[in-house]
């Protein structure tokens, strides 16, 4: 579930509002969005895929907060982790390209 | 019916409207749009980030134009599907898997490249798959409306001719009157918040059947997905590489990916938790499975657990008809309905043409969601430019069952809406219902979703935010009846559909379960198109 928005990366560019397939965010006028409907989060991650300055931490339980800080994630390299293996943003790769997908293929029981 | 249909803040006309941004939704849009039809897309969510696929990677049933390998593709799905399939909607879905996926090449979709030079394109990953999608459709100037669920259809003495809904975000109420409608809504996981399905909850099937449509298969209806108790990911196929523990390191004898998920709900119902370790992967695999599915590993690295050493708590998690295969009933090759004017593709429609009564998850359902679109979206333009002018001059009204109004609903009408949805929720979600079905369980359970039925129908729903939640309550009770009906109806045990009281498969009953109506729920059984016996 949806844990915060970081108040020091938010650009307020509101892309996370735009994207939320459940419209879990409220745009602010003159300020960072809000997380208005936090039940309504179905923990899918796209918010943070779509984030640009990866300011968005979305814990892997969809059931209830885990009270996780901005600083223990920054500690432990967590923040913005799911969008660099997924190689998106300036000067990566999409994941999609890669050659490990067809190595699978050919050794993959599924 | 509403008396008349309700003019909303946004009001637009157009050839065909596309309810849905899915891979299907996106395809038929696509597809209708070269047509040279004028294209309105409506997701209720974003079109890009919205349902099971964006979130995920997915295998896709891509095959080569060979003979002996387009087979046994056919063959592989075809006995645990319970003979359902049919060899001739196999073979165009095969051949539009194929030419659409080489053409997501050509739009710049980034498919890895082998050691002779040669894309590889049996897998997407959803969010950029999905992210080009978006492009695409736009740039072939299709209409996006974002955030803007439908509440009904719209329909004359003709058939279907647009829908009206909500803009999330706003509040505004619109309304699209359009020549045909492609329904591509996705399933119904009854917010179980499996990956991504929480915007899939049978709205689809409630439109489709308050506008005459039927449903079919919807006894293949109750897929569990195998999932750590402490995340939403939803992907089963790595389990393919795991071993199942009891809390005391002990081996769960019989649990399996595959054919032993079952076990693993009996040993869960008496309270016993069960755990995973993806033990069976060879080291020099282990990277290569993180790439493939980086969604899957996220909340393995997000706890600091290594899964492929660590053992770690399992569930089963309902997915419902989203790797069900049942939905609504397609009547011919354009994926048409009964009802004029209206079309189904993705897993909204049913499955069961190409994997029959076992799971569509994955490969299948990707392919069924790119080729289905496709058809739809030709068939709904095609009939679009064959009203002519006739289009223009239509005045159609609303066909929610109850009765949709502007005022406020009454006052505890949201709490009364969550009570509902978590009724339902209680009546499909637990194994000893849905996964182990018996006479007993089914009706005991049918009794009290027909009550819920009519407590709901009877209610006024407003055009708002609050009034979508209380729709797709609806949707999903009327879509539990059909399944139940339809798993009542079918004493056998076939496919994913297991009834306790008949555990073997009844060569009589070889046929598809055609189900339907509102207040009263009807099944009626069809044969199974037969052109030539497969193996």
């Amino acid at each position: 579930m949806i844990e915060f928005i970081s108040a020091t990366k938010c650009i307020e560019c509101n892309q996370c509002v735009t994207v939320c397939p459940t419209n879990v965010f409220e745009r602010v006028d003159d300020g960072i969005p809000v997380i208005a409907r936090q039940s309504d989060c179905q923990t899918c991650f796209m918010c943070e895929l779509y984030c640009p300055v990866d300011a968005i931490y979305v814990a892997p339980s969809p059931d209830g907060l885990t009270g996780v800080t901005e600083e223990e994630l920054t500690n432990q390299g967590l923040l913005g982790g799911y969008r660099e293996k997924v190689g998106w943003g300036k000067g990566r790769t999409s994941v999609a390209s890669h050659d490990f997908h067809y190595k699978l293929s050919a050794r993959s029981i599924f | 019916m509403s008396e008349v249909a309700q003019v909303g803040s946004l009001n637009l006309t157009t050839d065909v409207l596309v309810i849905g941004g899915g891979p299907a939704g996106t395809w038929a849009a696509l597809t209708a749009a070269a047509k040279g039809v004028n294209v309105v897309l409506a997701d209720k969510g974003y079109c890009g980030s919205s349902g099971a696929t964006a979130p995920s990677g997915t295998g896709v049933w891509y095959v080569k134009p060979d003979e002996k390998l387009r087979e046994e593709a056919k063959a592989s799905r075809f006995l645990m599907g319970g003979q359902l399939a049919e060899h001739r909607w196999m073979d165009r879905v095969l051949d539009r898997t194929y030419e659409n996926m080489n053409k997501l090449g050509v739009f710049g979709y980034p498919f890895p490249v082998d050691e002779q030079g040669n894309p590889h394109r049996r897998g997407l990953q959803g969010p950029e798959y999905m992210k080009l999608m978006r492009r695409l459709i736009k740039k072939a100037g299709v209409r996006i409306l974002d955030h803007s669920p439908a509440l009904e259809l719209l329909a004359d003495e003709h058939g279907v001719a647009g829908a009206a809904g909500v803009h999330k975000q706003s509040g505004k109420t619109w309304t699209v009157q359009a020549g045909s409608v492609v329904i591509a809504t996705g399933g119904c996981a009854f917010l179980s918040k499996a990956l991504g399905c929480n915007v899939l909850t049978g709205d689809g099937y409630l439109f489709a059947a308050e506008a005459g449509a039927s449903l079919s298969g919807m006894e293949f209806s109750n897929a569990y997905a195998i999932c750590p108790t402490f995340s939403s990911v939803t992907k089963t196929a790595f389990y393919s590489y795991a071993s199942f523990y009891h809390e005391d390191g002990s081996i769960v004898e019989g649990a399996s990916s595959k054919k032993g998920r079952s076990v693993l709900a009996r040993h869960l119902l008496e309270g016993r938790q069960m755990f995973a370790k993806l033990d069976g992967a060879a080291e020099d695999l282990r990277p290569l499975l993180r790439v493939a599915q980086t969604n899957f590993f996220l909340p393995f690295d997000r706890l600091g657990i290594d899964p492929f050493t660590q053992a770690f708590p399992v569930t089963l998690r309902f997915e419902g008809t989203v790797r069900g295969t049942g939905g609504i009933h397609i009547t011919n090759e354009s994926c048409g309905t009964a009802v004029p004017g209206l079309y189904a593709a993705g897993d909204a429609a049913t499955r069961e043409l190409i994997c029959g009564g076992f799971t569509g998850g994955g490969s299948h359902n990707a392919a069924w969601a790119m080729s289905s679109g496709s058809f739809a979206g030709e068939g709904a333009a095609a009939y679009t430019q064959s009203l002519g002018q006739y289009a223009a001059r239509r005045s159609p009204v609303g066909c929610s069952s109850s009765t949709l109004i502007r005022q406020e609903m009454r006052p505890g009408a949201a709490a009364k809406t969550e009570e509902y949805i978590s009724a339902v929720q209680d009546e499909v979600k637990p194994y000893q219902l849905n996964l182990f079905r018996t006479e007993q369980g089914l009706t005991s359970s049918l009794n009290r979703l027909d009550g819920l039925w009519k407590e709901q129908r009877n209610r006024e729903i407003q055009r708002s935010p609050e009034g979508v939640k209380a729709r797709e309550a609806e949707a999903m009770t009327a879509t539990a009846r059909w399944m139940y009906h339809s798993a009542l109806a079918r004493t056998e045990t076939r496919g994913m559909h297991k009834r306790e009281d008949y555990q073997v498969t009844d060569n009589s009953q070889h046929h598809r379960l055609i189900s339907g109506g509102l207040d009263k729920i009807w099944v009626k059984t069809e044969a199974v198109n037969k052109e030539r016996v497969l193996l």
